[in-house]
C-alpha cells in the first residue's frame, strides 16, 4: 500500500490528511516506528489515530496522559478487592499459602491498563498516547523502555511478551519539551492548521449535507478568525461545531443575521477576553470579508 | 529537473549520499547519528520514493524532531539535493574526531548556518532595524556586527562552575509539594494497596501492617529571562554565568535573552561544553548591548513561549534593571498576563543593590504590583543569598 492509498482510505473514513501526514503515517506503519504528532490544540491529532484504527479495522487503545500518571494506571494493577476476598475464602477452605499465592497473582486477577492491553492483543491495535507532554518525564522514560522492548515484567507474574506490535501514535501540545531520546525513537510530524481548501474538504467530509455556500463562508470565517490576535485559536473541531450550530439553527447565510452569528460564536471563542475582543462589529466585518 | 544536484562521478552511491545528507544536517545543528541514516534509507525503500517531494516528506518525518527543525528542514533539503545542478564534490565528509561534543571547537561559534536563525552574520535579514546611525543598510549592519561582543570574553569557566553550584542550591530551595503521584513511605495519607496485600499473605490474608504512600516533593521549574541591553552590560557577565549554571544544574530550566527582541537560548545552553554554550549564546544575542524593549519582549514571551512552558509550577526569574524604552503600560499588561498562568514572578534588579535606590523608572513602577518578589542582585554572592527568600515563596 502506498501513502496515497492510505490517504484515500483515511478520507473515506472522513479524515482529510495532508500529504506530509500521510507519508509519515505510512512510514510509521511500514517501519514499525512510533509517530509523534505535534501541533496546536484542535488540528486533528487525536482524530488521526481514531480514523486510522477505523480504516484498518482494528482496535483503538487510548492512554490519556496527565501529570502524575504512573505505571499502575498506564500498565497494570492487581484487583485488590478480589484478591482480599479470595484470600479470606481460601483461609476458611483451608488452602495452603502457596496455592493461594499462585492463584491471586495470576492473569485472572490482573487488571490490564492501556499499555499492557495494547501489547497483548491478537491483532495489532492502534495505541494512542495522547498529550504525552502532560505526563512526567519519568513516565516518558518508562514509556521509551516499553516501546523499545515490547515486553512488560510483572514481579509476581514474570515477563509478558508482546503478542503483537501496536501502531503507536503519540500526540503533544508542546506544554513542555519532550526528551531527545523520545524524539529520536519516533518519526515526527508537525500538524499545521489546514489551509482553506483542506478545511473545506474536512467540513464536506464531516457534514455531508452542508450547503456549498455556507461551507465556504464558515471556513472563510474561521480562517480569518485565526488571523486575529486570540488567546485560544479555534481549531478544526471548533469549526465543525460552528458549522453544526449554524445548520442546526437553519441558517443558510452567515452575513444574514449578526445577532445569531454572535450567539453561535460561543462554539469558536472559548475565553472571556476572546469573546470581548470579537464584538458584533468585528464579527460582521470578518464575515463580510470571508463571504 | 535541472535543479537536482549533480554528484561527482566517483561518488559511491545512494547510501553514501544519504549518509552525506545526514552529515549535512548534523553540521547544521540537528542531532542525528548513524541510526537515523539507516532509518532514512529504510524509509526511502519502504516508501519506494521516486519523486523529490516524497523523499522530502519521508526524510522530514525521520530526521526532524521538533517544530523548529521541521521548519528549517526544507531549506536544508534543497541546499543538499536540489542545488541548482551544481556538482557536489564530496559526498562523504572526511572523518572528524569522534565525540566532537566534548571537544571545545570554535566551529559552531562562527558557522553562519548555526541553529539560531544565523542572523548575526547574514548581511540583511530584511527587517532593517539596525540600531546605529549608518546611512546605508549594509554599513549599519556591519557596525552592529563589530559592536557585537563575544560573551566568551566575559565569562570564565570557573564562574560557570560557581554559578552552577549556586543555581543548584536555588533550585533545591524552590520545592513544591503538589505532586499527584504517590510513592511508598513510612507515613503518609494514602494506603499502598499493592504492598499491603502482598504483606498480608504472610498473616493469612489479614492486613496487619498497613503500608502507606505519600506525595513526594516536586521541584519547581525555573524560567529565566535575562536583559542584555546596554544599560545591563556591566552585570551581564554575572547573569549569563548564572543562566549557564542554572541550565546545567537542572535540565528542565528554560532560559531567554532579550534586548530589543526576545531569543530562546535553552537549546544553546544545553550544550555539554559550557564555553561553547556561551559561544552559541553570544551568537544569538545579536544586538547585545543595544537598547532595551522590556515591555514588548515580555509581552511576546507571555503570548508565545509562556503558553507552552510556563505553568503553575514555574518560577519566572526576570533579570533586568527595568529601564525600558517602550511605554510602561505594555510591561504591566505583559506581566499581568504572565501572572494569569499561575506562575511566581521574581524580578532581580542589579540597581536595587545601590543605596537610596527607589524603583522610579516608570517600567519598574508598572511592574511592581505584579511581582511576587523583588530583590537586588549584582554579584553571584547576592544570588546565593536569595536562597532563603525564594524557598519561602
Amino acid at each position: 500500500m502506498s501513502w496515497t492509498d492510505l490517504q484515500t482510505s483515511l478520507r473515506s473514513e472522513g479524515y482529510v490528511a495532508s500529504d506530509d501526514l500521510a507519508v509519515a503515517l505510512q512510514l510509521a506503519l511500514s517501519l514499525g516506528r512510533p509517530l509523534l504528532l505535534e501541533g496546536a490544540a484542535g488540528v486533528g491529532k487525536t482524530e488521526v489515530a481514531r480514523t486510522l484504527a477505523a480504516a484498518r479495522d482494528t482496535r483503538l487503545i487510548r492512554l490519556q496522559c496527565y501529570e502524575g500518571l504512573d505505571a499502575a494506571q498506564a500498565l497494570y494493577e492487581w484487583n485488590y478487592q478480589r484478591q482480599l476476598l479470595t484470600i479470606r475464602a481460601a483461609a476458611e477452605g483451608g488452602e495452603t499459602g502457596k496455592t493461594v499465592e499462585a492463584r491471586i497473582f495470576s492473569r485472572e486477577f490482573l487488571l490490564e491498563r492501556p499499555l499492557l492491553a495494547a501489547i497483548t492483543q491478537e491483532v495489532p491495535p492502534v495505541l494512542l498516547i495522547d498529550e504525552i507532554d502532560r505526563a512526567d518525564e519519568e513516565f516518558e522514560a518508562f514509556l521509551l523502555e516499553l516501546l523499545a522492548e515490547y515486553q512488560v515484567t510483572i514481579p509476581e507474574l514474570g515477563t509478558i511478551h508482546a503478542t503483537s506490535r501496536p501502531i503507536v501514535i503519540l500526540t503533544s501540545n508542546g506544554t513542555r519539551d519532550l526528551s531527545d531520546a523520545l524524539r529520536r525513537r519516533c518519526l515526527y510530524t508537525y500538524v499545521e492548521y489546514p489551509d482553506r481548501a483542506t478545511e473545506l474538504a474536512i467540513l464536506k467530509a464531516r457534514c455531508r449535507d452542508v450547503e456549498d455556500r455556507l461551507a465556504a463562508q464558515v471556513v472563510g470565517f474561521v480562517q480569518k478568525l485565526r488571523e486575529e490576535d486570540l488567546e485560544k485559536v479555534p481549531g478544526v473541531a471548533e469549526m465543525l461545531d460552528f458549522a453544526a450550530a449554524l445548520m442546526g439553527l437553519g441558517i443558510a447565510d452567515l452575513t444574514a443575521d449578526p445577532a445569531v452569528l454572535q450567539a453561535t460564536l460561543t462554539t469558536l471563542l472559548k475565553t472571556q477576553s476572546d469573546q470581548a475582543q470579537i464584538t458584533p462589529e468585528v464579527a460582521a466585518r470578518i464575515a463580510g470579508r470571508a463571504a | 529537473m535541472s535543479r537536482a544536484t549533480r554528484f561527482a562521478g566517483r561518488d559511491p552511491g545512494p547510501a553514501a549520499r544519504v549518509a552525506g545528507f545526514i552529515a549535512h544536517l548534523r553540521d547544521n545543528g540537528l542531532r542525528l547519528g548513524a541510526g537515523e541514516a539507516a532509518l532514512s534509507l529504510c524509509a526511502l525503500a519502504a516508501l519506494e520514493a521516486v519523486r523529490p517531494d516524497d523523499c522530502r516528506r519521508a526524510l522530514r518525518a525521520v530526521c526532524t524532531g521538533c517544530k523548529d527543525e521541521a521548519a528549517r528542514f526544507d531549506a536544508l533539503f534543497d541546499s543538499y539535493w536540489l542545488d541548482a545542478g551544481r556538482v557536489k564534490q564530496k559526498v562523504v565528509p572526511s572523518a572528524r574526531a569522534a565525540g566532537a561534543e566534548g571537544v571545545h571547537s570554535s566551529r559552531d561559534g562562527t558557522g553562519q548556518d548555526l541553529g539560531a536563525a544565523g542572523a548575526a552574520t547574514a548581511p540583511d535579514a530584511g527587517e532593517g532595524e539596525a540600531d546605529s546611525d549608518g546611512t546605508g543598510k549594509l554599513i549599519a549592519t556591519e557596525q552592529r556586527n563589530l559592536a557585537r561582543r563575544d560573551l566568551r570574553d566575559l565569562v570564565r569557566p570557573e564562574e560557570i562552575a560557581e554559578a552552577e553550584a549556586i543555581a543548584r542550591r536555588l533550585g533545591a530551595a524552590l520545592r513544591d509539594c503538589r505532586s499527584r503521584r504517590r510513592i511508598a513511605a513510612r507515613r503518609g495519607a494514602g494506603l499502598d494497596f499493592r504492598r499491603t496485600i502482598r504483606q498480608s499473605l504472610a498473616t493469612g490474608g489479614e492486613p496487619l501492617r498497613l503500608k502507606r504512600k505519600r506525595r513526594p516533593d516536586r521541584a519547581r521549574k525555573i524560567v529565566a529571562l535575562c536583559d542584555v541591553s546596554g544599560s545591563m552590560s556591566v552585570y551581564s557577565k554575572v547573569f549569563l554565568a548564572f543562566l549557564a549554571g542554572l541550565m546545567r544544574a537542572d535540565a528542565a530550566t528554560d532560559a531567554y535573552l532579550f534586548h530589543t527582541r526576545l531569543v530562546r537560548i535553552t537549546e544553546a545552553l544545553r550544550d555539554r561544553d559550557a564555553m561553547r554554550a556561551v559561544g552559541r549564546m553570544s551568537l544569538m544575542a545579536d544586538g547585545f548591548g543595544g537598547g532595551s524593549n522590556i515591555g514588548p519582549s515580555l509581552q511576546r514571551f507571555a503570548e508565545t513561549y509562556a503558553r507552552r512552558f510556563v505553568d503553575g509550577r514555574s518560577v519566572v526569574l526576570i533579570l533586568s534593571d527595568g529601564y525600558d524604552t517602550s511605554p510602561p503600560e505594555i510591561l504591566g499588561a505583559a506581566l499581568a498576563r504572565l501572572r494569569k498562568r499561575g506562575c511566581r514572578i521574581v524580578w532581580l534588579n542589579p540597581l536595587k543593590g545601590w543605596r537610596d535606590y527607589a524603583p522610579v523608572a516608570e517600567g519598574m513602577a508598572a511592574a511592581l504590583p505584579h511581582l511576587d518578589h523583588f530583590a537586588a542582585a549584582n554579584t553571584l554572592a547576592d544570588l546565593a543569598a536569595l536562597e532563603r527568600e525564594l524557598g519561602a515563596l
